[in-house]
């Protein structure tokens, strides 16, 4: 038998996997956001705003889930400093819980800073907070933002293979297949908030959607393909592959198909590629993580 | 720092009384019901069945019967935290509350604690979790209130067959070699040490003789730290990170370079109209 057999549960459940889907949307919708932000178009702006609206929002409810999950909630705050010393955690870099905590922390803050400034931009709050999103410190925040968003996203799938449990600890390929899962998602919810309202940010959103969906289904296989025999059997020989196998077809090859051909069912292709990529982005999270805790 | 302090266990004189999960619970005050609920098997002499949160030690009954029952061994084993020098789980835990102390044991800070739980799943042995009482992860702290007085641990003073021994672990080595080689000069090929060198997460201070495979008595031949699996996750992630960081950059570019070019053969077809 393999030796992360040996080992303990941690009851990571329900509560984990919907961190982890509103991780992985909320750090990837940084990541967008950023690029859109610092390279993009100035008139498709409010396209990145929309994804520092999601990363901000998701990093507050991925904050919330994880403290609920925690088996003493009001110690939450021991995640980011020591309690005793009152020091940052991040002194403890190769603890990657510790570098998760404060990357969500950074995630929220600089995703909020810009998104407040971008927000008095427009016109929706009062003008003299646009300086946080105008010059050069809007773009030092927009980096920061989608540096954290990155980390974030991949994070997730690395905190899983930093451990000794069946499947989580078997394989190096869910940080990167977390990662381009949540790409897609984040792609996908950004398609459905924009709709028609700017065509080129919407090409380009497909473009990166298709990638994203490619990779996923890249690393799926040679994930599956890589893993050894006993673990495979064990782990996915059940109710938790059929969840992985509807999670590649309809949240990803179904998907990568109508985002290839955008005509294919007229105007509502794009949306439902959307939708569907968003539903296998969870049962992905799903398979990855109760079949583990199943074991 | 003082000297590295542990235990040595000998499988093959232990008799299954569990003496030691009893000296353990009433030293360390651990409730007998975990959450109110009773958790004894009712299958088998090994009535506690795991290690757990509010079960610090557990004496595995390991029944070894041939299809049709004619022979049979029970081997016995008491399993404990390892306290090992490569810890995963004071690598992993994300707040402190896992420290090393002067012993070289590792000890978990109950009111530092917030049950993140990244330590269950880091521990390669399955020792930790969560006490339903104080909601904190925990394990034996090799009676470091003892050691600290001077004492020896609860469970090895109370082990009627000298099965856990305690001292300094250079001694303890000399003893389980020499015991191993008493051993294997009667006949028990199969006995061997499990963890009393380096090459087990760089040594565990409570390790073992055991009397077959390391996995027949839930034990895994090599265990790994966090640490050797987070480098490649790290690495992978990172290439992903880039390779679709590049995609959308080049995505952008090409519709800037495209805006640009269609800008340009506006301007030109406006010059030729107005050239006309």
């Amino acid at each position: 038998m393999p030796d992360t057999f040996f080992t303990k549960s941690p009851h990571w459940g329900w509560w984990a996997v919907t961190e982890f889907f509103i991780a992985g949307i909320a750090g990837a919708a940084a990541a967008i956001a950023a690029l859109l932000w610092l390279v993009g178009n100035r008139n498709d702006r409010f396209v990145a705003r929309y994804g520092f609206a999601i990363a901000t929002v998701g990093s507050a409810l991925s904050g919330l889930l994880l403290t609920f999950d925690l088996k003493r909630p009001e110690r939450f705050w021991h995640m980011l400093l020591f309690s005793k010393t009152l020091g940052p955690t991040f002194q403890k870099w190769w603890a990657p819980m510790a570098d998760g905590a404060w990357a969500l922390f950074l995630l929220g803050s600089f995703s909020f800073l810009i998104l407040v400034g971008s927000l008095a931009e427009g016109g929706r709050l009062p003008s003299g907070l646009a300086f946080l999103a105008g010059g050069p410190l809007g773009a030092v925040l927009a980096a920061l933002a989608g540096i954290a968003g990155l980390f974030y996203a991949g994070y997730k799938g690395v905190l899983l293979s930093a451990t000794n449990r069946p499947l989580w600890g078997d394989t190096p390929w869910l940080g990167i297949l977390l990662l381009a899962s949540g790409f897609a998602m984040a792609s996908a919810l950004l398609l459905l908030l924009i709709r028609d309202r700017a065509p080129a940010v919407s090409q380009w959103l497909r473009q990166l959607l298709i990638g994203s969906l490619a990779l996923t289904l890249l690393v799926v296989v040679i994930l599956v393909a890589t893993l050894d025999a006993d673990v495979r059997r064990l782990v996915l020989q059940n109710v938790y592959g059929v969840v992985l196998l509807v999670a590649v077809l309809v949240g990803a090859l179904v998907p990568l198909a109508l985002a290839w051909r955008p005509q294919l069912l007229g105007r509502s292709t794009l949306p439902s590629a959307a939708v569907l990529v968003l539903v296998g982005g969870f049962l992905l999270r799903i398979a990855m993580l109760l079949s583990s805790e199943a074991a | 720092m003082a000297e590295p302090m542990g235990f040595f266990t000998d499988t093959s004189v232990c008799i299954g009384c569990k003496a030691c999960e009893v000296a353990c619970k009433a030293w360390n005050q651990l409730p007998a019901r975990n959450g109110g609920k009773v958790t004894l098997s009712g299958e088998s002499y090994d009535n506690t069945r795991a290690l757990s949160g509010i079960q610090w030690r557990h004496v595995k009954f390991i029944e070894q019967f041939s299809p049709d029952r004619s022979t049979g061994r029970w081997l016995m084993m008491s399993d404990v935290c390892k306290h090992c020098v490569q810890a995963a789980c004071l690598e992993v835990c994300p707040t402190g509350a896992i420290i090393r102390t002067e012993f070289d044991t590792v000890v978990i800070q109950s009111d530092v604690c917030n049950g993140c739980r990244a330590c269950i799943a880091a521990c390669p042995f399955g020792v930790i979790e969560i006490n339903p009482e104080t909601n904190t992860a925990m394990k034996c702290t090799l009676c470091y209130d003892r050691l600290q007085a001077g004492m020896v641990p609860a469970c090895a003073q109370a082990c009627p067959t000298q099965s856990i021994q305690f001292g300094p672990i250079s001694e303890l080595r000399q003893r389980a070699q020499a015991r191993l080689e008493q051993l294997q000069a009667q006949g028990v090929t199969q006995a061997r040490l499990y963890g009393h060198d380096e090459s087990i997460l760089g040594g565990l201070n409570s390790f073992y003789l055991l009397l077959d495979e390391p996995e027949v008595y839930g034990l895994p031949s090599n265990p790994q730290l966090p640490s050797q699996k987070a480098a490649p996750a790290s690495a992978l992630s990172t290439a992903g990170a880039v390779a679709l960081g590049l995609l959308g950059l080049v995505g952008l570019r090409k519709q800037r370079m495209d805006k640009l070019a269609a800008e340009e053969r506006d301007r030109r077809q406006q010059a030729s109209e107005t050239g006309e």
